[in-house]
């Protein structure tokens, strides 16, 4: 019995329609594919009137399959999936043609992109024809969260769900948790002290009933999927036994090794072989830097362990490897610091009075490497002016072409502590002051009452070549002032480049290990940039904060939350629909030879010892496969992308490479299946 | 190794020396140059500013003139590096250009498919192609004692694909202190030397000239080494006349990187070409360097 197809092409307002010409796809369609009994083009199909239009197709016309030819399935699939069930038709007899991202949005040539059209509903309507009814699959949810990574985003999304009552495991690679914002003096644009603001919420994660922390430690492998994800995390060595160490802190007071600090401090300072990175550390539990460490490198000392009145310190400890199964995954994984040697011009690491802002914010915390004196590289002299260079390696071609988002505001800040602390004079070089959020633009506007020096313009270069006695033994900014209209050469004695936030060195592996994407910019990609910003193409993970691209703390704190929130959602909902598209094996043609097994990415696949056949384990099948095409006896089926699917696909958007009499599904499915 | 090699004309009248220099240095260090037969004109920087098409084309000609067997040039001249490499640029990634160009060369029965040959700096050659290990060996006469400025220029690290940093360049500094030389920290390294502005107007010039003298005396150089025939000619023979505008006196002897690399290797002064500079240079090596360890020895 021959299917009765519904074809649906959509405007998309001018979207479509501007470079399609969708009453011809559709005239085209009706008339020219097999088996189409309506076709049909309409403003939106997304409206409930679109979606009321294919219903009542379905229920007067009898259609039993549906093509929608609009934009992507990852935005209306499940919309018109459940138009679909709503009216009585299995939702997998409903097929998208992607006429929108994948034509109109790229076209340039309105009859190429018409003919392209056709091939795309032509080939959903081939395969839509094959297509058979599926049961979508119910999974319970496992009410344990993992976060990764324990700065304010991660500690904010953290304490939503515990404070919930659910589980989390929080991991943090630090010692401590805490994040960039335990390192910074004051926050923008209130001025309020970071870390007063920062430690009561890492003692109450730190304290949490329902929260395990797993500080020093690295996500390694994710498998499972959304409901039931088994994670690996590996909890280096901290050569301290947590169970026996009170933090007292006398190990790191009496180690003799001092080394300079590159990660907290930002290398303005010094710190033990053994240490917390700062006083508040939470945990309290010390590690031991075995690459600084005088008995990991020369077999002396042994000091801490000497001095330990618990007898905590262990210098035998390994590697442990804990695996955890949890129901969601929250990636707060923050960033880098743009390595500023990079813009050579402006002399980081060679003139030693150029400082990072993170050198800077150090300097400037009272309890930082200089008490919270502004003072030279020497360590004692104060400067009499101060530059702030802006954009840094961000909105830069050469480096991040992206703005970093918060350093105006940081610059801001900086520029309010100097006229605070000294008596020097900062000068903020910009090239465009951003300002947006709340109370934002009126912090600019009282730093400008201040007298803080604006000075609009790219800086060229920073250099300590004087051309006149005045500007001997300076730092001179050499920049062209485009306010005025003039070149400017600005002496100072310290310079502070506001460098880019660039996303973590390993994010990419991170994403991969969580099977979610990274943007070019490296930041990991949300589902939607403005209606799904915590969310992820992969179900069940999620991201917060920085590590979904640049922003200031409030925006990281309202995402953790956000990301919790939804997790919540799945946590009370207590199951989650699993598409039915997962391979099956056909016992009868298994010959048992196993390649499958090991090729299968996700452990999915085992084997049946007494009849010597592969089986697919449903529940953690992700429908990839891998397993079909590597199956060398045609065993393997991958339900919703069979042979005969895919090949009447292929036939279908080859339409137009026949000769014009013949309609495009002629002899077709038939011929191409090789699996039947 | 084998290269080819492109001269340009200021290396056979104004900077005679640095085409000695270069093809002794080069016999020493086994670079094997194959002067281009029949070279012409790279169009200097006046002729891309009136008609960059035809000027690539003058400048493809050279480049379609390379023995089929070699791909790779040499060039010496900052100026004409820069026309060399950004002609065979943009052959190879513009196919429009390219077409019109090779048009122009099909009447000399010429060809040119861009990215074919590489177009390399001499500085780029020693450093990355010789390398630390075999320069070092060669030193007979280490540069001890003597306190250098290098001088890159405006040009040679300005290409987009640069061998070296664009802002903070670091090759010339490095080779230097193989031989032995002290390298002075040289802020201006970079920095414009005034180029043709002293036909345009001299005091503007000549205070570009100034802050890389005042620069080079200031942080206690002998010699300023430079890489360029603009370069060289401004800092050396106008240095006489931007010291009388600012009613000041100079002595710097400004000299081709690769006439002190061949003192390094222990070559004479002469076969070197020293003697043609306007600020003598000898004088400054007499004082400072030791008499060559070949020659003692000989």
């Amino acid at each position: 019995m021959a299917e009765k197809v519904g074809i649906y092409v959509c405007h998309c307002g001018s979207n479509i329609a501007g470079m399609v010409d969708v009453e011809e796809v559709a005239k085209w369609a009706g008339a020219n594919i097999d088996d189409v009994v309506v076709s049909r083009d309409y403003k939106f199909m997304c409206s409930s009137l679109g979606q009321q239009m294919i219903q009542e197709d379905i229920k007067k016309e009898g259609l039993t399959r549906v093509v929608v030819a609009a934009c992507s399935p990852h935005l209306h699939e499940k919309t018109f999936r459940r138009a679909c069930e709503d009216a009585g038709l299995n939702p997998f007899l409903f097929q998208m043609a992607n006429i929108r991202e994948h034509v109109s949005w790229v076209a340039k040539d309105k009859d190429a992109a018409t003919r392209k059209a056709k091939a795309q509903v032509a080939a959903a309507a081939e395969r839509v024809k094959l297509q058979q009814p599926l049961k979508p699959m119910q999974v319970e949810v496992n009410p344990a969260t993992l976060v990764v990574g324990g700065g304010i985003a991660g500690l904010q999304a953290t304490l939503e769900l515990a404070d919930a009552g659910y589980p989390v495991y929080l991991v943090e690679r630090e010692p401590s948790i805490g994040g960039h914002m335990a390192q910074f003096d004051k926050t923008f644009p209130t001025l309020d002290c970071s870390a007063c603001i920062l430690t009561p919420k890492m003692s109450e994660v730190g304290q949490h009933e329902n929260v395990t922390m797993f500080t020093y430690s690295e996500l390694e492998e994710v498998s499972g999927s959304v409901g039931n994800f088994k994670v690996r995390i590996r909890k280096k060595a901290r050569y301290v036994n947590e169970e026996l160490c009170t933090g007292c802190g006398i190990c790191s007071e009496k180690c003799p090794k001092k080394v300079v600090d590159d990660a907290f401090e930002a290398g303005l300072g010094k710190r033990k072989a053994i240490y917390t990175p700062f006083p508040q550390a939470v945990p309290r539990t010390p590690v031991i830097d075995t690459e600084s460490c005088i008995w990991f490198q020369k077999g002396k000392c042994r000091t801490c362990e000497k001095i330990c009145p618990t007898g905590a310190i262990d210098y035998e400890q390994e590697d442990e490897i804990v695996e955890l199964e949890v129901g969601n995954i929250i990636l707060a994984t923050g960033w880098k610091m743009f390595d500023c040697r990079k813009v050579s011009q402006y002399g980081y690491g060679r003139l030693p009075n150029v400082f990072t802002s993170m050198e800077f914010e150090r300097m400037c915390n009272a309890a930082g490497p200089t008490g919270g004196k502004i003072v030279l590289r020497d360590g004692k002299t104060e400067p009499e002016a101060i530059a702030i260079i802006h954009c840094v390696g961000s909105r830069d071609v050469n480096h991040n072409p992206y703005c970093s988002n918060v350093c105006c505001m940081a610059a801001l800040k900086f520029g309010h502590l100097v006229l605070e602390k000294t008596d020097a004079d900062v000068y903020s070089c910009y090239i465009d002051m951003r300002t947006p959020s709340k109370d934002y633009e009126e912090f600019y506007q009282r730093l400008l009452g201040e007298g803080m020096h604006f000075v609009r313009g790219k800086v060229a270069e920073v250099t300590d070549a004087g051309r006149v006695p005045f500007e001997h033994g300076k730092l001179i900014v050499q920049m062209e002032d485009t306010l005025l209209g003039r070149q400017r050469r600005i002496p100072v004695d310290m310079v502070v480049l506001m460098g880019a936030l660039e996303p973590q060195a390993d994010a990419k592996e991170t994403g991969r290990t969580c099977g979610i994407s990274c943007a070019a910019s490296g930041w990991f990609t949300e589902r939607h940039p403005k209606l799904d910003p915590v969310a992820t193409m992969t179900d069940g993970v999620f991201v917060a904060g920085v590590c979904q691209g640049p922003k200031d703390i409030p925006a990281s704190v309202a995402q953790g939350a956000a990301a919790a929130a939804r997790v919540q959602g799945m946590i009370t909902k207590g199951v989650v629909t699993i598409e039915p598209i997962v391979a099956s094996v056909d016992e009868e043609r298994c010959s048992g030879c196993r390649i499958c097994n090991t090729l299968c990415p996700f452990g999915a696949i085992e084997f049946d010892e007494e009849k010597q056949v592969s089986r697919v384990i449903t529940a953690l099948c992700k429908g990839c496969g891998t397993c079909v095409a590597a199956c060398p006896a045609n065993a393997i089926t991958g339900a919703h992308f069979n042979f005969d699917q895919i090949s009447a696909e292929i036939a279908g958007a080859l339409w137009d490479a026949r000769a014009d009499d013949e309609s495009p599904a002629a002899g077709t499915p038939s011929a191409a299946g090789t699996a039947s | 190794m084998k290269y080819a090699y492109y001269p340009g004309c200021s290396l056979e009248c104004s900077s005679v020396a640095y085409d000695i220099s270069v093809r002794k240095v080069a016999e020493v260090l086994g670079i094997d140059l194959r002067e281009i037969d029949d070279w012409n004109c790279c169009g200097a920087t006046e002729f891309f500013s009136q008609d960059e098409l035809v000027a690539c084309s003058v400048v493809a000609r050279n480049l379609a003139l390379v023995d089929p067997q070699i791909d790779q040039v040499v060039v010496p001249c900052a100026a004409c590096y820069l026309n060399l490499k950004k002609t065979d640029t943009l052959m190879a990634e513009d196919a429009e250009i390219g077409g019109k160009i090779n048009e122009a060369l099909s009447a000399g029965n010429l060809h040119y498919q861009g990215g074919r040959v590489r177009v390399r700096h001499m500085l780029e050659v020693i450093y990355d192609d010789v390398g630390e290990a075999a320069i070092r060996a060669k030193v007979k006469r280490p540069l001890t004692g003597l306190k250098v400025a290098p001088y890159y220029g405006c040009q040679v690290v300005r290409p987009r694909d640069a061998f070296d940093d664009t802002e903070h360049p670091v090759k010339l500094d490095e080779l230097f202190t193989w031989l032995g030389a002290e390298v002075v920290d040289y802020p201006l390294k970079t920095h414009c030397c005034g180029g043709h502005m002293t036909q345009i107007s001299e005091p503007q010039a000549f205070e570009l000239i100034r802050r890389l003298l005042d620069s080079a005396v200031e942080r206690g150089a002998d010699m300023i080494l430079t890489m360029c025939p603009m370069c060289q000619l401004n800092l050396d023979a106008y240095q006489g006349p931007t010291a009388n505008y600012f009613h000041t006196s100079f002595n710097m002897p400004i000299v081709f990187f690769t006439q002190m690399l061949g003192i390094a290797f222990g070559l004479e002064p002469k076969q070197l070409g020293f003697g043609k500079e306007i600020v003598a240079a000898e004088p400054v090596i007499r004082a400072k360097l030791a008499p060559a360890a070949s020659a003692t020895t000989a």
